[in-house]
């Protein structure tokens, strides 16, 4: 258990509960708010809360990247999504398909929180020896020891992401599109499916 | 030297049980993914802290992996949202259970 074996100093304190604050808030308000645009907008106070944290534990590029991609750009498109939906209506209680969701959910998390945290205090120390990524400490930048590590030991599945990237982009533009020929846009529609329209 | 790991592997662990609620608890979709989205950063929170700890550079590598993912996640998931909200609009997660397009 080290919730206390290190010396902290006031500073580090302050960070650590300013991080968390913003963290739970964002979430609470994610799941709590009715609205899904104020749910995007918690959705960034939580971001920026992990980015806090992110500083405080040496990761300063990874901050950095956090606050550009998911701050900026996931949460832009969860927002254009939000709008191009025009999803503004609330969540209206129903009856649950699958019986008592709503009132095991809350205790399947509580479940679920009390087994990480007792990860947490226990057991998490023993977990292994260390990787062929390199050493997080020592003279020179984050970013450096951390493109080290990228673009020669992780070479491979950084090759691949740029793959799954690509495969994304297609992916989003055939679910994107128009299914059915009757919609306004009849540019890439085949001639025998235009015929059967104006029939 | 800064606060002890076991504090912020603790936040990640909370911030992973709201995003789990949420997820079980919410039936707007995109309020779901957005769940989704708090389990993945509580994920993210505790490679960093362990990378910290362990004094190993691949776990900031791996969150990196985890950032790319999420975002390609997120560019199909809204996708599917889209052309679901086209045929069927106001459809919350229950309202989805065909599997018929």
């Amino acid at each position: 258990m080290t919730l206390a074996t290190t010396t902290a100093t006031a500073p580090d304190i302050a960070i650590f509960v300013v991080a968390a604050v913003m963290v739970l808030a964002g979430a609470l308000g994610v799941v709590l708010s009715r609205h899904p645009v104020h749910a995007a907008l918690s959705l960034v106070v939580t971001l920026f809360g992990v980015a806090t944290a992110f500083v405080a534990q040496d990761a300063q590029f990874l901050a950095a990247v956090q606050v550009i991609v998911y701050a900026g750009a996931i949460v832009v498109l969860f927002l254009f999504v939000i709008m191009l939906l025009g999803v503004d209506r609330l969540d209206m209680p129903g009856r649950d398909p699958v019986w008592a969701q709503r009132v095991l959910a809350p205790l399947v998390g509580a479940a679920v929180l009390g087994v990480l945290l007792c990860t947490v205090g226990w057991s998490w120390s023993g977990t292994g020896g260390p990787t062929q990524g390199g050493k997080a400490s020592g003279p020179g930048p984050n970013i450096g020891k951390l493109a080290d590590s990228i673009f020669t030991t992780y070479l491979f599945p950084f090759e691949a992401t740029s793959f799954l990237l690509v495969i994304a982009v297609v992916g989003a533009v055939v679910l994107a599109r128009r299914p059915h020929a009757d919609d306004e846009d009849l540019d890439d529609v085949e001639p025998a499916a235009l015929e059967e329209v104006e029939r | 030297m800064t606060l002890g790991t076991g504090w912020y592997l603790s936040l990640a662990a909370v911030l992973f049980g709201v995003g789990a609620v949420g997820l079980m608890v919410r039936r707007n979709v995109l309020i779901m993914f957005m769940c989704v989205e708090l389990m993945l950063n509580a994920v993210n929170l505790t490679f960093v802290s362990f990378a910290r700890k362990l004094d190993d550079i691949a776990g900031q590598s791996l969150v990196f992996f985890v950032l790319v993912v999420a975002a390609a996640e997120v560019v199909v998931g809204l996708g599917i949202i889209v052309s679901i909200f086209r045929s069927k609009p106001g459809a919350t997660a229950d309202d989805l259970r065909s599997l018929k397009g």
